[in-house]
């Protein structure tokens, strides 16, 4: 690997790590003041013991959500000095605004749980809905300074000099709301899956009818509920964010589509292999001409391939491959929703078979799978740029030589915390099991969050 | 200019308000694992009582610190980034497997050992790195053109500041986490946990001021403009002499309680920070204009004026938030471990 290289891995890596817990961290909050407002609409105590567990298990996944969000706030000037000069002349705004987000969301957590047994319910759920808001911001901000990339604005080059900058028309560039509204739906849709996938293996686990099994059917029954509202809104915003792709970045979508020759009723290809040499989609299923009805919503609109731009302009071509993954798993998140919704509401079926709860299960993880997917789409999917038409990649990286030995050092400190925080979860929840905090909660004077926090 | 002064204001307020908060989180877990096989004297389970809800607000303040330099200083965000890639990344990783393993450690009673080693550890090596920044600063170690600078590393440790830094910087970590513990312990009325850290205050007090007459000494020969200009406020840097006297006569103080303790705590480190408060006031305005000297000067590196009053508004905004915010957890939290550090006192007798 070249220099240049090296630093790409070394930042997508932890960023890869980063997005797994953050996207979690997001999701969860959510999930808790719903749990929350359910306790206070059905007064069941189930639905407090959710809240109390998703927030311990929150705070276990912070513990490497947030050193590593700190690790890509520092990197970013370590390994991209070009590019966060930048960034910090024109774009400062998102990450001075964030510090304050993540303020207020740990500021509220530890209201949350060092008081929540004290203060009157409508106190605890204002301060677990600003915990949510300030999870939410985290994630608007920061997936503006990545819109921001994709879509610049705010400022130009002269002679090598940045001039005309305009902090606010940058913050608010072209694709700030489609970018940053899919970061935070899909981190809401990912946080129903990964609810809804540890309530289907322990219903798997567990015998029907016993309390833990009622347990976990209410938090599957959340996960879906919620999960089919936000894969939903998720899929609308990602046609939105598509097409924003095709006014901006034309060369992005043509490199996901595979598409190389600019033309009217573009087909759209499912599945499949890029080949440079032949210039098609191998072994993929053709969908004639609905690109260009997703691009512009007509047949005839013309959309550009990658031929109409210089080669080194394009994007790596195997993106086409995360592209479809991740919609594909889109897609599948919002049929099976849907499907156990109707079978649950309409068909009155009291109990799910087997293996619909075994494809939830497989739904966390895939959410997950498809987070990763559309990250490195749209980062890989931008380059040779930083900064789209404004600042190269090559020249935003640093200086500084041998970033291998740091790689190496970074890789084991990921794989350190990656056991260590699959060991911590399970073996606290081994030790605290659902009926131990159910037994707990019922006690009148019971205090279940100081027992164990 | 005046700008740049009002940003570089904010960067060091930045970087003094993470200095405290630091020195105080990484000495605390240094002594709770000095003190790990002490347990009669309670002294780690109080440091680490301390250490354990703090450390997330701590660290929004070392990202504070980032977030100021690359948004008030872009130009000088670049050579700060180039040449810190070691001693950055260093910071980080061993910052990760600390913050980690204070959180994991809540849930696993077995990773407590642990914890107590990497706390200890981190809680030397990482102020060590982190006040290197300073003479990497100051003694003119970074060479070669913009764009491909690079931190020379043989001429930073072969220089005497460099040591009289990373000495004053550990020593002046045990010494205000010795401080603050000795404080905490009186108030939540661990008296053998008191005299320990008293005792471990007042040793480490004369060599923090030693060392720092040790950088001022050497100081003299390997940066004599800083040197000379930091001489200019000598009044300032004796009143902050004399405030270190006042914190040594605080801790012997006779107190007058049915307590049987003796000393001020509280007034030792309100002294303490405020000595640190100048001298480092003194420190930063000798070193204007520079930021890495020779290289990079406020002005140099100094961001667009439009996006300084953006980002302005938003630090007036912010602490508006921030302050009371942070007043309101500081008050929940020491509550809350005095309810249960009691709670346990009556559980045992």
């Amino acid at each position: 690997m070249d220099h240049l290289q090296i630093a790409r891995t070394m930042f997508g890596t932890n960023m890869a790590v980063h997005i797994i817990f953050a996207t979690i961290g997001v999701g969860l909050p959510m999930m808790m003041l719903t749990a929350e407002l359910m306790y206070q609409k059905t007064k069941d105590l189930h639905y407090v013991v959710m809240a109390k567990r998703w927030t311990k298990a929150l705070g276990v996944l912070l513990g490497v959500g947030i050193p590593t969000g700190t690790i890509a706030g520092v990197q970013l000037s370590l390994l991209w000095p070009g590019f966060m000069e930048v960034i910090g002349r024109v774009m400062a705004l998102p990450f001075q605004i964030e510090i304050y987000a993540f303020f207020v969301e740990a500021l509220f957590m530890s209201i949350y749980v060092y008081a929540a047994e004290r203060i009157p319910p409508w106190a605890r759920i204002t301060s677990l809905a600003f915990v949510a808001f300030g999870a939410f911001s985290s994630a608007v901000l920061i997936s503006n300074v990545h819109a921001f990339e994709g879509t610049p604005a705010g400022f130009r080059f002269e002679n090598g000099e940045i001039v005309d900058v305009d902090p606010w028309a940058a913050f608010f560039n072209p694709s700030f709301l489609v970018t940053a509204g899919h970061t935070a739906l899909t981190a809401y849709t990912t946080g129903a899956f990964v609810i809804a996938a540890v309530a289907a293996f322990k219903m798997l686990k567990n015998q029907y009818g016993t309390t833990e099994y009622k347990y976990h059917q209410k938090a599957l029954n959340l996960g879906i509920v919620l999960g089919l509202i936000f894969s939903f809104l998720t899929a609308l915003n990602g046609h939105a964010t598509t097409q924003h792709l095709y006014y901006e970045q034309p060369e992005k979508l043509a490199a996901a589509e595979g598409l190389f020759e600019t033309t009217d009723h573009a087909g759209l290809t499912l599945f499949g292999i890029t080949d440079r040499e032949e210039q098609r989609v191998k072994y993929g299923i053709e969908f004639p001409g609905l690109l260009s009805v997703l691009s512009g919503n007509s047949f005839d609109t013309v959309v550009t391939g990658l031929n109409d731009f210089p080669e080194e302009y394009w994007p790596p071509l195997y993106v086409h491959i995360l592209f479809n993954a991740m919609v594909i798993i889109g897609t599948g998140l919002i049929a099976l929703s849907l499907f156990s919704l109707i079978w649950h509401k309409w068909l009155k079926k009291e109990t799910y078979p087997k293996w619909l709860l075994w494809l939830f299960v497989a739904s966390g993880p895939l959410s997950i799978i498809s987070i990763e997917c559309g990250w490195i789409f749209a980062c890989t999917g931008r380059q040779p740029w930083t900064i789209y038409r404004m600042l190269s990649t090559a020249d935003s990286v640093t200086s500084a030589q041998n970033l291998g030995l740091l790689f190496t050092l970074f890789i084991i400190v990921y794989i350190v915390l990656f056991v260590a925080v699959v060991y911590t979860l399970l073996y606290y929840f081994r030790r605290n099991t659902v009926s131990d905090d159910i037994y707990r909660a019922e006690q009148k004077n019971g205090e279940l969050f100081e027992s164990n926090s | 200019m005046a700008d740049a002064l009002i940003a570089i204001t904010i960067v060091w307020g930045f970087v003094f308000l993470y200095g405290i908060m630091a020195t105080m989180d990484f000495g605390a877990g240094f002594w709770s694992m000095v003190y790990i096989n002490h347990e009669q004297t309670n002294a780690t389970k109080i440091a680490n009582s301390y250490l354990s809800p703090t450390w997330e607000v701590t660290n929004t303040f070392i990202v504070g610190v980032v977030v100021a330099i690359y948004s008030l200083f872009p130009g000088a965000a670049y050579t700060i980034g180039t040449v810190l890639i070691v001693p950055g990344s260093l910071i980080l990783l061993l910052l990760t497997i600390r913050s980690a393993f204070l959180v994991f450690s809540h849930s696993v009673e077995q990773y407590e050992k642990l914890l107590t080693y990497i706390t200890g550890i981190t809680g030397l090596i990482i102020p060590g790195l982190l006040i290197s920044v300073l003479p990497i600063t100051h003694l003119g170690v970074v060479e070669g053109e913009r764009g491909s600078e690079t931190l020379n590393l043989f001429q930073l440790f072969t220089n005497p500041n460099e040591y009289a830094f990373l000495g004053f910087g550990i020593f002046s970590t045990l010494l205000l986490s010795s401080l603050l513990l000795s404080d905490y312990a009186k108030q939540v009325d661990e008296p053998i946990a008191y005299k320990v850290y008293r005792r471990d205050a007042m040793i480490t007090g004369p060599l923090a001021i030693v060392l720092a007459f040790m950088i001022m000494y050497t100081l003299k020969n390997e940066a004599s403009w800083l040197y000379v200009r930091m001489m200019e406020d000598r009044t300032l840097l004796l009143l902050s002499l004399l405030l270190f006297v006042v914190a040594g006569v605080a801790l012997y103080l006779p107190y007058f309680s049915k307590r049987d303790v003796k000393g001020m705590p509280r007034v030792a480190v309100i002294a303490v920070v405020t000595q640190y408060l100048i001298a480092s006031y003194v420190y930063g305005k000798a070193h204007l204009p520079y930021m890495i000297y020779p290289n990079v000067t406020i002005t140099s590196g100094f961001t667009d004026p439009t996006s300084f009053r953006a980002v302005f508004i938003t630090y007036i905004v912010g602490f508006a938030i921030l302050v009371p915010g942070f007043y309101y957890f500081w008050s929940i939290f020491m509550r809350d471990q005095r309810k249960k550090i009691k709670k346990k006192h009556i559980s045992q007798s």
